[in-house]
């Protein structure tokens, strides 16, 4: 176990930059879930710290130590893959001991190390198999176990759920936060999936296009998303966003949505009259009501139910919102709707920028 | 019913083409076959008979007990089973590295490596003789095996390269964060899983030696380093008559090839597009 | 959690240096032995070969190997033998490529859908791509022989030839004896190569032309002949160049002759180095094919570079 310290990395193919200067601390014991969509550079920070991509810029340390230079092998991390890289031509007992043989450890020590772990991932009776013979769940188990026979400094997992259906990956993600729970064990996760990164992180790292974009609890990337691609990227059914303008009367701001729809807001850190603004709101933060109560109206366009709630698309004169509502309802397409936008739960950003304003 | 006429006639053709192209594919061979067994007193009275009439096997016996085809065979299996040994070794490293590393330089390699499969192996038929006749490797098995190897060594790496790329590099990543350098997880892991590939190069490369004969020609002139085309070739040259040894040496020159054959038939289509051009 | 230490942390953290050199002189020891083979064994030898061009190297003459500048190209371009043997060249490739490249398409797709006993007919077929190249020479030149071979007799009975001679001595017709055997040897190379591609064509694009309305033949033409281009392109080409300097066949069956009818340019090249042991002269004539064929490779790789920019 052992804190992981990435300071200043960068990472270039050639002229191509992949990785613009990426600083971050991660805690010993800490999991902390790297999301963004693919070709974000995710990948290859996990890379990076495990040794499998040359540094281009900056340093790696892990338990203090700059490991730049290190190979893989002398890292002592363990990583899961995304394709589980199991060896086809072993048994699952070889796959998880293997690294244990390349370093020496005395036969029994091994015996009881991979029998200890296969136990905890209910293994048992799989151990004489070959991987070709296993479902995609258990040899996801397995690549599990051949990581914590080892009792690494440190876990990386390289989207390591996204090869199962639905329902295991549900299952495994809760499996996946137990262990952590029970060893303790610095993790990194790298993932696309943000239900994923809500559920299993203490902290989520997201990033676009080779730089981080915000660090921070997973509530703290849901409630106060630092920019437009944050807000757009966390959350299901996905944040609304409204182009709008900022209106500035005397100490008292508002933002004007659509055609003078105005609504007052927290007073902003700065921004000047007429400035273009991009409003987001979640879905659930939308309130709807059937009866006209004085609101601004739109009319039904699409109801999705789900289930759980019901996902409602409304058309105003001059925007479309969606609204999360828990009740099941049914409302006739055209149905006409008032609805509200809460002060409290708007987001601002600056149009050009896409940066939130500042409080 | 229109459409199972239309089937059944379509059918027909289809496999009476087949059988016309099977019976072209084998009926040299089966000639071949055919005379081997055919005492010299039927040969001529039973010219284009399709069996002879008293099949016998005098002309295996004697070309097994009097001739030196069984020297030449020996050669032709020495030089062709080192040749294979010594590509794959060779071709399985830069195959690899052809498949998993990038490095300065790869483009020139791959383009000389395929312009090796095109331009006239022919031209060097001399340089080749008189670079070789000092060093005594003329008239030597040797010779031949080093010829052999390097005219190999491009098509095998093609080869090998395309079954390594077969391969995830995920495994050997994670063997290679599991603890074991890379030269490790290349011979626990990949060789390993690779060795369907490995056989079948082998397989494609004891071929393509076996058949050889321009090289052999010109660096072995003496009859006890001679491979098995080179001594068929001038026993034709010398028994023109002979027609019956003449095949059942033919026959037995076929053997090694057919079994080759067998073992690399699944991957035929690898090894052809492999080579792009190779025979 | 415990914290057993399961092995011993090595002492690798003085070798950083070293890892670094090492990681960069990695690939190329794995390339070494290939490399080192192929310069020493070809590109060496294809040097100096370049350089006998210029040379008077005669094996059997002591007092030769004096330079002699342009000399041999002189001879060559006023030598009827070295003329003839392009001409036929050209006739020998482009007989045997759209041979072997028409049969092998036709067996391709005659093996292209599954039919019982599809395995084995597919080995049969593809078994004389096996048959080593000097005995499928042999082969046909006994086949084409009257004394033991029944092609004279077949042919005289269908009327093709006027009596059951052995075409291989007949100057006219000399050329068809290598060519029928580099057919027989070479349409597996086709059929397989065109077999794996049209395997490669996705099965539900067949599928959504018929629910399109596509027959057979519509189908053959607006999907499997589009998918196939590109195989049939390179590998049409690249055969072609193979051909070209292929002589094993022509050696075996008719060494050139009847009175140099059959001699192709690499047949001619191996003939002023084999049996003339004129070094100087035949690297003269490689010299001048291995231009001929980089100019061709150079069209083709022009050709391609259009195609992909289609």
């Amino acid at each position: 176990m052992a804190s992981i310290e990435i300071q200043g990395v960068g990472k270039s193919y050639g002229a191509m930059p992949v990785l613009h200067h990426v600083d971050l601390s991660i805690q010993d014991g800490e999991f902390v879930v790297l999301i963004g969509p693919s070709g974000c550079g995710k990948s290859t920070l996990l890379r990076m710290i495990a040794g499998l991509e040359g540094i281009t810029s900056g340093a790696i340390r892990i338990g203090g130590q700059v490991v730049n230079e290190l190979a893989p092998k002398d890292r002592d991390i363990a990583m899961v893959f995304q394709s589980y890289a199991l060896y086809p031509h072993m048994t699952v007992r070889d796959n998880m001991s293997y690294s244990l043989r390349l370093r020496g450890t005395p036969v029994e020590r091994m015996t009881s190390v991979v029998s200890a772990a296969a136990s905890k991932l209910g293994l048992d009776a799989l151990l004489d198999r070959k991987p070709r013979t296993l479902s995609g769940g258990q040899r996801q188990r397995v690549a599990m176990g051949r990581s914590i026979v080892r009792q690494p400094k440190a876990f990386l997992f390289d989207e390591p759920l996204s090869n199962l259906d639905a329902r295991l990956r549900e299952q495994m993600r809760v499996e996946i936060k137990k262990l952590h729970r029970e060893l303790g064990t610095t993790s990194i996760y790298v993932t696309h999936d943000q239900v994923e990164a809500m559920t299993l992180a203490d902290r989520i790292v997201a990033m676009n296009g080779g730089v981080i974009q915000q660090v921070g609890t997973p509530l703290d990337l849901y409630e106060r998303p630092t920019n437009l691609f944050v807000a757009g990227f966390i959350g299901s059914p996905a944040i609304n966003i409204l182009e709008g303008r900022l209106r500035c009367d005397g100490e008292r701001r508002s933002v004007e949505i659509g055609s003078g729809e105005r609504i007052s807001t927290a007073p902003l850190a700065h921004g000047h009259d007429g400035q273009d603004v991009r409003v987001g709101i979640r879905p659930e933060d939308v309130q709807i009501s059937p009866k006209a109560d004085g609101g601004p109206t739109a009319h039904v366009e699409l109801v999705e139910p789900m289930g759980l709630g019901t996902i409602v698309h409304i058309r105003a004169t001059h925007h479309a919102l969606k609204a999360f509502v828990l009740e099941r309802v049914d409302y006739p397409v055209g149905t006409s709707i008032s609805y509200e936008l809460p002060a409290s739960k708007l987001h601002i950003f600056d149009a050009m920028t896409g940066q939130r304003f500042p409080e | 019913m229109k459409s199972s006429a239309y089937s059944r006639s379509y059918r027909f053709l289809h496999y009476g083409l087949l059988a016309f192209y099977v019976i072209f594919a084998l009926f040299p061979l089966y000639w071949l076959l055919k005379v081997s067994v055919t005492p010299n007193d039927l040969l001529y009275s039973e010219g284009i008979r399709l069996w002879p009439s008293r099949p016998s096997l005098a002309h295996y016996t004697f070309v097994l007990a009097h001739s030196d085809f069984p020297l030449f065979f020996k050669n032709s299996v020495i030089v062709s089973g080192s040749t294979a040994v010594l590509v794959t070794l060779v071709a399985a490293l830069s195959g690899y590295a052809m498949s998993r590393f990038d490095f300065r330089g790869k483009m020139w390699l791959v383009g000389l490596m395929l312009v090796t499969q095109m331009f006239p192996l022919v031209m060097l038929v001399a340089p080749i003789f008189k670079l070789f006749s000092p060093l005594g490797l003329t008239n030597s098995l040797t010779g031949l095996v080093i010829v052999y190897t390097a005219f190999n060594v491009p098509f095998a790496t093609f080869l090998m390269q395309s079954f390594f790329d077969g391969i995830p590099k995920d495994l050997e990543e994670a063997a290679m964060i599991d603890g074991a350098s890379r030269f490790r997880a290349f011979q626990q892991i990949i060789l390993p899983l690779t060795l369907p590939g490995v056989a079948a190069t082998l397989g494609f490369v004891f071929t393509a030696a076996w058949s050889e004969l321009l090289f052999a020609l010109m660096l072995v002139s003496k009859a006890g380093a001679s491979t098995f085309p080179v001594g068929l070739l001038s026993f034709v040259s010398k028994f023109s008559v002979d027609f019956g040894q003449m095949m059942a040496a033919g026959v037995l020159a076929l053997i090694p090839a057919c079994l080759f054959f067998l073992l690399i038939q699944r991957y035929l289509v690898q090894g052809l597009t492999a080579g792009a051009v190779k025979g | 959690m415990t914290t057993v230490p399961l092995y011993e942390e090595s002492a690798h953290r003085k070798h950083t240096p070293w890892r670094r050199i090492m990681l960069a002189v990695e690939p190329y020891i794995y390339i070494a032995p290939s490399v080192l083979l192929i310069t020493m064994i070809m590109l060496v030898p294809l040097v100096i070969g370049l350089s006998y061009a210029f040379r008077d190297i005669q094996l059997i003459n002591p007092f030769s190997g004096g330079f002699i500048g342009l000399e041999h190209f002189r001879t060559l371009w006023t030598d009827a033998a070295f003329w003839h043997s392009m001409k036929n060249t050209l006739v020998w490739t482009f007989a045997s490529v759209v041979l072997q490249f028409a049969f092998g398409l036709v067996l391709a797709l005659l093996l292209n859908n599954p039919f019982p006993g599809r395995g084995i007919v597919q080995a049969l077929v593809f078994l004389p791509w096996a048959v080593p190249t000097f005995l499928s020479g042999l082969n046909w030149a006994w086949l084409f022989n009257p004394v033991v071979g029944p092609l004279p007799h077949w042919m005289a009975a269908l009327g093709i030839l006027s009596a059951p001679e052995n075409i291989l001595s007949d100057p006219s017709l000399a050329m068809w004896g290598p060519i029928a055997a580099n057919v027989w040897w070479g349409i597996p190379f086709f059929a397989i190569t065109l077999l794996a591609a049209l395997q490669s064509i996705p099965q539900d694009i067949y599928e959504a032309a018929s629910i399109d309305g596509a027959g057979p033949w519509r189908r053959f033409t607006d999907i499997t002949l589009p998918f196939l281009a590109p195989t049939i392109a390179i590998t049409v080409l690249l055969r072609t160049v193979w051909i070209a300097n292929f002589a094993d066949l022509i050696i075996v069956m008719t060494n050139g002759g009847p009175a140099d009818q059959t001699q192709i340019v690499s047949s001619y090249i191996f003939t002023q180095a084999f049996r003339r042991l004129d070094f100087g002269y035949a690297s003269a004539v490689a010299m001048v094919l291995l231009i001929l064929l980089l100019a061709y490779s150079f069209v083709i790789i022009l050709l391609r570079q259009a195609m992909l920019k289609r």
